[in-house]
């Protein structure tokens, strides 16, 4: 298992947009992937449960992959989160 | 009648209000047998909704270009999510019911979640967009067609709420003016009624039985009229050809140059308190930007906001910018405004306390990460730094040493960043007294004259007993930025002004007599300045 952690700097959160733009990515990929914040663990392939977190500017993610590919989603989906969110 | 709400988009609109009764879908709770053939229909009634939802995405496209219709897109990812469908189709196989209870139920039970996500507005509104995803397969199960609002002359819209969905279906030239019971300055449809340049109203409570009466819409006020007289429909409908005079007129300064008659020309920039103003910058065009209000950064997060956090920040803006000027202030905050992690305690007097620059000073390793962090995004663009509250020279040396050794820092690690110019707010009796000496130190000066005006009269801003006497074109006031322009320009410096009073069109003339090199005010001001002093003839 492959993990992450990320400070959100887009002053919006991860809203609508970029939370739809990103599970299509996580949903592109083999493996398993999460998204936790405080404790809460959800599936990133899932646009209602990444959304559901409430992810605000400033706080911390963290981002998981695990199963088969799990090095290559862990560094297409860590760009995305740098270059977009 | 006369009905108070919120404006969330201005203007004024005249015409017959037409109440939109939602189509509610009436779903019946069915037991049936073959649980297979319901989540069968289910995936079909998906299908079906993903093909709407492509058809409107295609229609929002054009209509109101990619930003908008990105939702289409978010909902058809909603249609296809797996906690939506496995939550219908569980409850369609327990305990055996028809699809369109199982997802009209989902779908509340999801669309609660979001709406009680305390302190996130944002995400509250999106309540509605569930909602309005679980309607849309329902209506599909239900054999409804997606028929919309029907309006066949121009009218004044009044909804509960409208989804999404509903107002792009619209004929929009037929709207005259949105105005809900529900809705939130975020709700798609405010955000509609401003790319539409059209008035909004959200939480105005009226009663049914407005439908088909005349009303107006005064979005400057926030208020409906039903019922309006004549008297009183005539003077709207001057206020609105005033307003379209006013804005045909300004569209025109786009582009043009902020010059007088007799040639002589000044930098008109825009004030600014984060990145989401860029796009009103531009919008209104104005030549850079003379005051980004770095407090942002520091008041939305609940530690220090790292250098890298900052550092996005004002790369975004430069680069929004494109190589126009963008000059960042630092930290300026004070025990006005609290910030949790600054520890900044009570204070007597906040307004002459431990503020700005004397935090930065104080605890250096706040102040340099915010300057390593200003001059890493100095390469994507051109920006200036500014610092605010200073009352000597000696403050303007130790800042000037400390960016020095800032700039050590980063050469040794080979970051690049280009040459910044700087330069000091003028917002302290001190500053404007030292301004002669000041401008030796500094490429140019912003006159602060809401501070200068408070400090120099001393009275209390936020005092409402002094607010008859607080005058911020007292002659002392502009007196003072009388000797500021002087001598900056005799020391080499050039002087603006970001205050509110930059903006003042009264003021206009009198500041490019005093000398003034720039004018910095908030975007929504920049064009009509830019008409005052085009309107000006200093030769005369």
């Amino acid at each position: 298992m492959k993990e992450f952690k990320y400070t959100i700097t887009d002053p919006e959160g991860i809203h609508a947009r970029p939370a739809g733009l990103f599970v299509k990515a996580a949903a592109a990929v083999p493996c398993k992937v999460t998204i936790e914040k405080e404790g809460k663990e959800v599936d990133a392939k899932r646009i209602l449960g990444v959304m559901s977190l409430g992810v605000k500017q400033g706080e911390e993610i963290t981002l998981k992959t695990d199963g088969d590919g799990e090095d290559d989603a862990m560094e297409t989906l860590k760009k995305f989160l740098q270059e977009n969110l | 009648m006369e009905l108070q709400g919120k404006s969330v988009s201005q203007g004024v609109a005249i015409g017959r209000l037409s109440v939109y009764a939602k189509k509610d879908n009436v779903v019946k709770r069915e037991r049936i047998e073959d649980t297979e053939a319901e989540i069968k229909r289910f995936a079909e009634a998906r299908t079906k909704a993903i093909e709407q939802l492509k058809g409107l995405y295609e229609k929002a496209l054009k209509e109101v270009g990619e930003e908008g219709a990105m939702l289409f897109e978010s909902h058809q990812l909603m249609v296809e999510d797996l906690d939506f469908i496995e939550g219908a189709e569980n409850i369609i196989n327990q305990e055996k019911v028809n699809a369109e209870y199982a997802v009209a139920r989902t779908g509340d039970t999801l669309a609660e979640i979001f709406a009680n996500m305390e302190g996130n507005e944002y995400m509250q509104a999106r309540a509605a967009d569930i909602k309005d995803v679980s309607n849309r397969i329902v209506s599909v199960l239900q054999g409804n067609d997606d028929s919309g609002l029907n309006a066949t002359e121009p009218m004044i819209l009044l909804a509960d709420d409208l989804a999404p969905s509903e107002t792009v279906q619209l004929d929009k030239s037929l709207v005259l003016s949105f105005v809900t019971r529900g809705g939130s300055s975020n709700s798609h449809t405010a955000i509609l009624a401003r790319t539409m340049n059209i008035p909004s109203l959200i939480t105005v409570d009226f009663p049914d039985d407005v439908d088909g009466k005349m009303g107006i819409v005064d979005g400057f006020e926030g208020k409906l009229i039903v019922d309006p007289d004549e008297a009183l429909i005539e003077s709207y409908k001057k206020r609105q050809e005033k307003e379209a005079e006013k804005r045909r007129m300004l569209q025109e300064l786009k582009g043009k140059e902020t010059v007088t008659k007799d040639g002589k020309s000044i930098h008109l920039y825009a004030n600014i308190g984060g990145v989401k103003d860029v796009a009103d910058v531009l919008e209104n065009d104005a030549e850079g930007v003379g005051l980004f209000r770095s407090e942002f950064v520091y008041l939305e997060s609940d530690d220090f906001p790292s250098e890298e956090q900052q550092f996005k920040a004002y790369r975004t803006v430069a680069e929004g910018l494109a190589g126009k000027k963008v000059i960042i202030r630092t930290l300026d905050i004070g025990a006005d405004k609290q910030v949790d992690y600054l520890n900044l305690g009570n204070e007597e007097n906040p307004a002459l306390g431990y503020r700005a620059i004397r935090i930065c000073l104080d605890q250096v390793d706040i102040f340099k990460t915010q300057l390593r962090a200003i001059l890493r995004a100095s390469y994507y663009g051109t920006i200036s730094i500014m610092f605010p509250m200073i009352i000597s020279v000696d403050e303007v040396k130790k800042i000037k040493k400390i960016l020095a050794e800032v700039k050590e820092e980063l050469d040794e690690a080979s970051v690049p960043y280009k040459d910044v110019e700087i330069g000091i707010m003028v917002e302290t009796p001190a500053a404007v007294l030292m301004s002669e000496e000041l401008a030796q130190e500094v490429d140019f000066f912003s006159i602060g004259t809401n501070d200068l005006t408070q400090y120099t009269l001393a009275i209390d801003r936020q005092n409402a007993k002094l607010e008859s006497i607080n005058d911020p074109h007292h002659p002392a006031v502009l007196r003072a930025i009388q000797m500021t322009i002087e001598n900056a320009h005799k020391g080499g410096a050039w002087c603006g002004i970001c205050g509110e009073l930059g903006a003042d069109t009264t003021l206009t003339e009198t500041f490019l007599r005093m000398g003034i090199d720039e004018l910095s005010v908030s975007p929504s001001k920049i064009l009509s300045v830019r008409d005052a002093v085009r309107n000006l003839d200093l030769s005369k």
